[in-house]
């Protein structure tokens, strides 16, 4: 079997791996690069618990084949905090009891980042919309909503990016 | 009792204690693990909802290079039909095996029929092509009522009903049939000014969690095997998987991920017994996740149901008579949850005269598991409908007629127990305060309330605490955490012994560590583990208490344990926690506290919730526009993981009324085996859900805790029901409320 050889940048690390052509992203980073912070609920692009962004654009990485990465510039889970400083989103869903069983958090504060990238100051409906390829079944999304609006808020007031 | 106490850790709203790992992506999970030389499972599953396997040939698949081993039915040990307790009720030892792994016969699309491992996963779906299987099909049966007929296919030859009066001589789709009465049901009726009797449909569900079933296993010949996987009870995946493969239970080991969500759903096995076998078979460590497709397809859904009621009431809305015939499909093998959808059905009220009859009947889909207070929404939408109906019928309002109705103290259940102190009236009264209901509705807008009851219960847990030589605590729990339970463990904790909640770390240890833990479900959770807690914390106070009494050279009985200090009450003197763990080693060795328990009084819990629903009378499509749930929670522990249960289950259940179902073909072939078809709430679809938390403690809680994880879900089905048959002028009998059904009942309604 011939496997291609990709060399790609994740959360800001340049990384080379070996994958197989069918192989997604999503099997890249999990099995590959051993970064199981990205999950998988359904494989299908309908879960949102795979959300990575590729040179900045938010996708689910399931849907994405390993080889696209090729020179690309990947964001995970992984690369959220600086180090033991949690993000102000994580920061938020934790004070905001965001989640409950936690396997769609990672992708929901991946998908978080990059709505308030895109539009630091969504509306409550902008946000609902803007996340509602993240399925979460514990919470209902009421505390999520409100973790993400106060996020918004305090990286607008000036807190940490 | 608690009411007058004053906490100083409860009711805090903590970071809870997991978090950090959860949102940095830290947090291991069911499909997490991998090991070295580990081998990939995949399962083949059947195409057909009912047929006999008359051939199943794997030599083809065995020889495919990469393929390291296969696993049948007959890889099981001999196992004989007997009832076990394991998970959430009893299971038939015969029933899991042949549901694990296809014995001759498949029942339900999806049924799994054998196992590969092979080095990868790519290769083990190739060799999964190369198995030859021929079927002889055979006629199937998909509903519940068709099953029930003289006439209908039968599933199993050996199923005999249950239950009736005479042993029946000829087998049956009916695997049991109950009843509970009270008083004089015929006079009941009689002594009505209204009556309203009516027959409900709901499909069949999935609890969606969002992380499939996985596992990653090692078989031991000599040693110890190991099971690393995502469920609800550890405790019961050893007892299950090692009473199906004849193993001793301490030579199976078995670790709980973390888990992404169950429902009910993660309370029995799957994967785990057949990921053995190929382990033992190829001599490695065997990793097996499945797709969504599979969880659909091949894991416990809940049960569909037809269900009728029939309710009397005297014009001023005194119920006079409460009737149900319910109707539960168990899936492909006997169990449905009818046996508590009997007892919930009119639990919430105070009623003389009742008679309930319930019947567990297969049919050709997967065996149901336990979903979040199993068999309750079901039976209670139906009567929760019928009463609704009755309230506008007599003209009353449908929280007054609940309060003139509503279960109290006293009040004798017709399940058994007289009630002790409950919350319904005063969740009733909550909602009739709020300014939600106060509000007013506008255009095709609707409002509907319900109520809700669910038992909860107690059970079996095990808790160490072990003290620290610094005099942090770590408390070692073996109930997995679905939804921030170590948060409550470590406010118990840090209440009881007065110190700090931050210095103390729960962790969920695996089957080696503690004793038997029951499964995490039932809503036990922070009751009865927090019992275990609170327990094991006495035990390690009255450590405490020895050794400082022993360095003061006075009794026990003459130290008291005041804000995390030993205090000398017979002379001078105070030490602190971290005093005397720091000491440990000079007063008789290290301190560790137990408590083993088997936790009785369970809080019954009560909920009632109000819906606003908008319809858009050209396509039938609804939102819901405003939704509070009020629930008794006896004591809350972490106020914010307690709201985030009434919302979570309020929300499952909007998505139960309006819009998830099992679509089968005629085939009885799962059609929508998806997240796309099977459209379970998104953000975009809902509002903010106003969380009311009601708080009349259970008197057999230290801290007066009821569960609060089940009950959130018992009344959406009827609230939503009502607010889209107000909003649409329809009459709803059949969930859910997808807009073609509710378009077409408007379009022929003539309500």
């Amino acid at each position: 079997m011939s496997r291609t050889h990709v060399t790609t940048t994740v959360n800001g690390d340049a990384l080379e791996f070996l994958c197989e052509p069918h192989e997604t992203l999503l099997d890249a980073l999990r099995n590959h690069l051993n970064m199981t912070g990205t999950k998988e609920g359904c494989g299908s692009g309908d879960c949102g618990a795979c959300s990575v962004t590729l040179d900045d654009r938010l996708v689910c990485s399931c849907l994405v084949l390993a080889a696209e990465a090729e020179g690309k510039s990947i964001g995970t889970i992984e690369g959220v905090s600086n180090k033991d400083e949690l993000h102000v989103i994580q920061q938020k869903f934790l004070e905001h009891a965001a989640l409950q069983c936690g396997i769609c958090t990672p992708g929901l504060i991946v998908s978080t980042r990059a709505l308030l990238q895109e539009n630091p100051n969504p509306t409550e409906e902008e946000t609902r919309y803007y996340l509602a390829g993240n399925l979460c079944r514990c919470t209902g999304y009421d505390k999520i909503i409100r973790a993400v609006m106060d996020a918004a808020e305090t990286m607008r007031g000036g807190g940490a990016a | 009792m608690s009411e007058a106490r004053e906490y100083k850790y409860i009711g805090q709203r903590s970071i809870r204690p997991d978090g950090f790992d959860k949102v940095t992506g830290r947090a291991n999970y069911g499909a997490d693990l991998s090991l070295p030389g580990m081998i990939w499972g995949k399962v083949l599953r059947s195409p057909h909802a009912h047929a006999k396997i008359t051939k199943l040939d794997v030599s083809r698949a065995e020889q495919h290079p990469g393929v390291m081993a296969i696993a049948t039915y007959k890889d099981f040990p001999a196992v004989s039909s007997e009832a076990f307790e394991a998970g959430e009720g009893a299971t038939d030892l015969l029933d899991l095996a042949r549901n694990i792994l296809a014995d001759g016969k498949v029942l339900y699309d999806g049924h799994a029929i054998c196992a590969i491992a092979a080095l990868t996963e790519a290769i083990a779906d190739e060799a999964l092509s190369l198995i030859d299987v021929e079927y002889e099909i055979l006629p199937h049966v998909m509903d519940v009522r068709d099953a029930m007929k003289e006439d209908a296919p039968l599933l199993h030859d050996d199923l005999f009903t249950q239950g009736l009066p005479e042993q029946p001589d000829k087998p049956s789709n009916i695997a049991a049939r109950m009843e509970l009465k009270k008083g004089d049901i015929d006079q009941g009726f009689a002594d009505a000014d209204v009556i309203v009797e009516r027959e409900f449909y709901t499909p069949t569900i999935h609890q969606g969690y969002i992380e499939p079933h996985a596992c990653t296993v090692r078989y031991e010949e000599k040693g110890t095997s190991m099971v690393w996987c995502c469920t609800q009870g550890h405790f019961d995946v050893r007892a299950s998987t090692a009473k199906l493969l004849k193993m001793d239970l301490s030579k199976l080991k078995v670790v709980a991920s973390e888990i992404g969500g169950g429902f009910g759903g993660k309370t029995t096995v799957y994967l785990e017994p057949v990921s053995l076998i190929l382990s033992r078979k190829s001599g490695r460590p065997v990793k097996m996740v499945m797709d969504r497709e599979e969880v659909f397809r091949a894991s416990g859904p809940g049960s569909a149901t037809r269900n009728w009621v029939k309710i009397g009431a005297k014009k001023d809305g005194t119920f006079t008579a409460m009737q149900a015939r319910l109707c539960y499909e168990a899936g492909a093998f006997k169990g449905s949850p009818m046996g508590p959808g009997c007892m919930t059905v009119f639990t919430p009220y105070d009623i003389e005269n009742a008679y309930v009859e319930g019947f567990d009947v297969v049919v050709n889909k997967p065996k149901v598991a336990a979903y979040r207070a199993p068999g309750a929404p079901q039976a209670e939408f139906a009567a929760e409908m019928v009463i609704n109906e009755i309230a506008r019928e007599l003209g009353i309002d449908p929280i007054d007629i609940r309060l003139k109705n509503a279960a109290r103290e006293g009040t004798q259940t017709l399940y058994g127990p007289k009630l002790k102190a409950v919350g319904l009236i005063e969740c009733l009264e909550a909602c009739k305060n709020s300014d939600h209901y106060k509000a007013a509705l506008k255009d095709n807008q609707g409002r509907g309330v319900a109520a809700g009851f669910w038992f909860n219960i107690g059970g079996q847990s095990s808790v160490t605490i072990n003290m620290n030589p610094d005099g942090t605590a770590t408390l070692v729990e073996g109930s997995p955490d679905i939804g921030g339970s170590r948060a409550s463990m470590q406010l118990m904790a840090a209440e009881e012994l007065q110190i700090p909640a931050d210095k103390i770390t729960p962790i969920v240890a695996d089957t080696e560590v503690l004793a038997y833990n029951g499964t995490t479900g039932g809503s036990r959770t922070t009751f009865a583990t927090g019992m275990a807690v609170i327990e094991a914390a006495q035990d390690v106070i009255r450590q405490m208490k020895e050794r400082a009494a022993a360095v003061w050279n006075v009794t026990a009985e003459q130290v008291d344990w005041v804000d995390g200090t030993a205090v000398n009450t017979a002379g001078e003197g105070r030490l602190t926690a971290v005093e005397i763990c720091a000491g440990a080693d000079r007063t008789g060795g290290q301190i560790t506290g137990r408590g083993n328990i088997n936790a009785r009084g369970a809080g019954p819990s009560f909920a009632v919730h109000i819906a606003d629903i908008e319809v858009d009378r050209d396509t039938g499509r609804t939102r819901v526009i405003r939704y509070t749930a009020c629930q008794d929670a006896g004591k809350a522990i972490h106020p914010s993981y307690v709201e985030g249960q009434y919302q979570g289950g309020a929300v499952q259940g909007i998505g139960w009324a309006l819009n998830e179902e099992y679509i089968y073909s005629k085939d009885g072939i799962l059609e929508n085996p998806g997240f796309l078809d099977y459209r379970i709430p998104l953000a975009s679809d809902l509002p903010m859900i106003d969380a009311l938390i009601v708080e009349v403690p259970n008197a057999f809680h230290p801290f007066g805790v009821r569960g609060v994880g089940e009950t959130g879900i018992v009344p959406p089905l009827a609230a939503v029901g009502t607010a889209v048959a107000n909003a649409a002028g329809i009459t709803v009998t059949e969930l859910p409320l997808s807009p073609p059904r509710v378009l077409k009942a408007m379009q022929s309604s003539s309500r």
